[in-house]
C-alpha cells in the first residue's frame, strides 16, 4: 500500500547480531543515557518547583487567595450584602452580618459590615464569581497568592483576620491585586 | 592454639575488639544511607531532586525512615507460623551481616608492638566462608515468603530460591579462575597479591585482577546483581507481578530489615569485587606515597606505615562507593529481565562462560603469560 504520509519505516526482521545477543553494548548504551541525565540534573538548574520555598511565575489574571479590600481611608469596603456567597457555586462563602455603631465610620465604609467572613478553601474553586458578584469591589482575588498547604481541615477555613488587606498600603500585596473602581480612575487620570 | 600460630602476632584481642564493632557499625551506617543514597541517585538519573526535606539536603531522611518503620503496626497475617516470620527477616540481616567479617578494609596498624588488623577475622578460606554465608542468606528469604502464607510470598521465595541456586553456580566458576592465579582462598592474601611488589607495573593498576580476568569479572559482577536481588534481577520482588515479593506480608520494622539486608548485601558484594579484582585497599602510586612518607616527609617509621595503611582504607571505601553507585545506576537504567531469560542467562550463558573462562586462564597460567602466584603461596 502506498504510504501517505511517507514516513511509514519498513521493518526488516533480521536475526540479531552479535553484539545485539551480548547484551552489553546496549547496556552500555543505556548507562550513557542515564549518566548524562544525572550530570544534567547535577549541573543545570533543576525544572522541579520546590514549592512552598518557590513557586511558579504566576499569570497576571491568575485567580489565588482572596483579599477583602479595603477603600483609601482604610475602611472595609465589605457591606455583607450576601451576593458573593449567593454568587459562590461551591457555596464556600458564609457571613454574619452587623450594623455598623456609632464611631466606627472609620472602620467601616456602609452602614453594614461582616460582623464575620469566612471563605472554605478546600471547598472553593476559585472561579471567581464572588469577585463579578460583588457590587461594592470589595473582594478579589489575588495573583500572586495561594492558599497555603496546612495539615488540619479547619486551618482551611479563612475568617477575616486573614482575609481583610493589611491597613497599612505597605503590607499589602505588591503586584497582581486589580485595582479597584476609584485606583483604576486615579490611574486613569494619571495616565491622561 | 595460641593466636601466634595462626600468624597473629602481638595480636591484641581489646584493639581487635574495636575493629569488630567498628566494622558492624560502618556496614549498618552504609547500608542506612544506602537507602537515601538510592532515592538520590535515582532522583538524579530521572531528572528529579530526590528527598530534600528532613535535614540538610534531607541527609535525616534515613532517621525519619526509622522512625516510620519502628513506630508502624507489627502485623502477623491470620495463617502465617509466627515463630519462622520473625525467624525470617532476623535470618536475612544476620547473613548479611556476617559476611563481611573476613573483608579486609586495609592492612594492618602498628602502634610501637600492638598491631591492630584492620578486618574482622584473617581466615585462610575466607572465599569459602564468603560463600558459605550468602548461600545461607537465601533461607532469610525462603523462610520468610514461606510462613507468610501467601500465594505472592511463595511464588517470590521460589524464585530467589531458584535464582540464587543458579547463579552461584556461575559465582563460583568465575571465582575459581581467581584462586587459579592467587592459590589461596584469603583475601587478605588475595589482595596483597595484587599490590605491584608481585604484579605488573605501572602506577599498580594493572596489578589488579580485573586486568587479569576481565571475563571473570564480568560473569561475577552479573552474578553479584542476581544474588544481591537488585534489578535487572529483582524477581524475588517484583512489585509489579507479585505485590511486594517473598516480602508482601511484612510490616514495620521486619520489613525495614529484609530492605536493609539487601543493602547490607550490596555493601558485602561490592568489597568483595573490590578486593578480588580491583585490588582491595591497594591505591595506584601507593609505594611511591610510602616512600614520601618516609624519607621526605619525616615521619616516624610507625606514623609512615599507619598514614600509608589509612590511605588505603580510603581507596578501599573509595572503591565501595563507586560500585554501590554502579548498582544503582544499572537498577535505575535496566529494565527486570523476564524469568526465563533469568533462567537462560544463567544456566546457558554464564555458566559456559566461566567454564571457559577457567580453561582460558589455565591456559594462560602454563604459558606464563598471566604470572603463577600459587608458587609465592606455596
Amino acid at each position: 500500500m502506498q504510504s501517505l504520509s511517507n514516513r511509514a519505516k519498513k521493518l526488516e526482521k533480521k536475526p540479531m547480531t552479535f553484539a545485539e545477543r551480548a547484551y552489553l553494548p546496549a547496556i552500555f548504551q543505556g548507562l550513557s543515557i542515564t549518566m548524562q541525565h544525572f550530570f544534567r540534573a547535577a549541573t543545570k538548574k533543576q525544572i522541579t518547583i520546590r514549592y512552598p520555598e518557590e513557586t511558579r511565575p504566576f499569570s497576571p489574571v491568575f485567580r489565588g487567595l482572596h483579599v477583602l479590600k479595603r477603600d483609601e481611608q482604610g475602611r472595609e469596603r465589605c457591606t455583607a450584602c450576601g451576593l458573593c456567597a449567593v454568587a459562590c457555586p461551591a457555596e464556600a462563602i458564609t457571613m454574619v452580618a452587623g450594623e455598623r455603631k456609632k464611631g466606627e465610620q472609620n472602620l467601616y465604609r456602609e452602614e453594614k459590615y461582616a460582623v464575620s467572613y469566612e471563605i472554605n478553601m478546600l471547598r472553593c474553586i476559585f472561579c471567581g464569581l464572588c469577585e463579578e458578584a460583588c457590587p461594592k469591589a470589595a473582594i478579589y482575588l489575588q495573583a500572586d497568592k495561594m492558599a497555603p498547604p496546612r495539615y488540619e481541615r479547619d486551618e482551611f477555613i479563612y475568617g477575616k483576620d486573614r482575609l481583610v488587606e493589611p491597613t497599612s498600603p505597605d503590607n499589602r500585596s505588591a503586584r497582581g491585586i486589580q485595582l479597584t473602581p476609584e485606583q483604576a480612575e486615579k490611574l486613569r487620570t494619571q495616565l491622561a | 592454639m595460641s593466636l601466634e600460630s595462626i600468624g597473629w602476632p602481638n595480636f591484641s584481642l581489646g584493639w581487635q575488639g574495636i575493629v569488630v564493632l567498628v566494622i558492624f557499625g560502618v556496614s549498618l551506617l552504609i547500608a542506612t544511607y544506602c537507602t537515601y543514597a538510592e532515592r538520590v541517585i535515582a532522583a538524579f538519573l530521572q531528572d528529579r531532586v530526590g528527598p530534600d526535606r528532613a535535614g540538610p539536603w534531607g541527609l535525616a531522611q534515613p532517621l525519619a525512615d526509622a522512625v516510620k518503620l519502628f513506630t508502624k503496626e507489627e502485623f502477623f497475617p491470620a495463617g502465617a507460623n509466627k515463630a519462622l516470620f520473625v525467624f525470617g527477616p532476623c535470618l536475612a540481616m544476620v547473613t548479611a551481616l556476617m559476611s563481611s567479617a573476613v573483608i579486609p578494609f586495609g592492612n594492618s596498624l602498628k602502634f610501637g608492638d600492638t598491631v591492630v588488623h584492620l578486618r574482622g577475622i584473617d581466615s585462610n578460606i575466607g572465599m569459602l566462608y564468603v560463600f558459605g554465608i550468602v548461600s545461607l542468606g537465601v533461607y532469610g528469604i525462603m523462610i520468610g515468603g514461606w510462613a507468610s502464607n501467601n500465594k505472592f510470598s511463595l511464588l517470590g521465595a521460589i524464585r530467589a530460591a531458584s535464582q540464587n541456586i543458579s547463579y552461584e553456580l556461575a559465582m563460583g566458576l568465575a571465582l575459581i579462575a581467581v584462586l587459579m592465579m592467587s592459590g589461596s582462598l584469603s583475601l587478605s592474601t588475595i589482595t596483597l597479591q595484587q599490590s605491584s611488589a608481585t604484579g605488573w607495573h605501572w602506577g599498580d593498576i594493572f596489578a589488579w585482577n580485573v586486568f587479569k580476568q576481565p571475563l571473570g569479572f564480568i560473569i561475577f559482577l552479573v552474578c553479584a546483581f542476581a544474588e544481591t536481588n537488585r534489578t535487572p534481577f529483582d524477581l524475588p520482588e517484583c512489585e509489579t507481578e507479585l505485590v511486594g515479593g517473598y516480602h508482601t506480608e511484612y510490616s514495620s520494622m521486619k520489613m525495614g530489615l529484609y530492605l536493609f539486608s539487601e543493602y547490607v548485601n550490596v555493601f558485602v558484594a561490592t568489597a568483595i569485587m573490590s578486593v578480588l579484582y580491583f585490588g582491595g585497599f591497594n591505591y595506584p602510586f601507593q609505594y611511591e606515597f610510602l616512600d614520601f612518607l618516609q624519607t621526605k616527609a619525616g615521619l616516624s617509621v610507625d606514623w609512615a606505615h599507619n598514614l600509608f595503611v589509612l590511605m588505603g582504607v580510603v581507596a578501599m571505601f573509595a572503591k565501595i562507593f563507586t560500585g554501590i553507585f554502579f548498582f544503582m545506576w544499572v537498577r535505575w537504567t535496566l529494565p527486570r529481565f523476564r524469568y526465563d531469560q533469568l533462567m537462560r542467562l544463567g544456566w546457558t550463558i554464564l555458566i559456559p562462560l566461566a567454564i571457559f573462562n577457567i580453561l582460558l586462564t589455565g591456559v594462560l597460567i602454563t604459558t606464563g603469560i598471566i604470572p603463577d602466584l600459587t608458587i609465592a603461596v606455596r
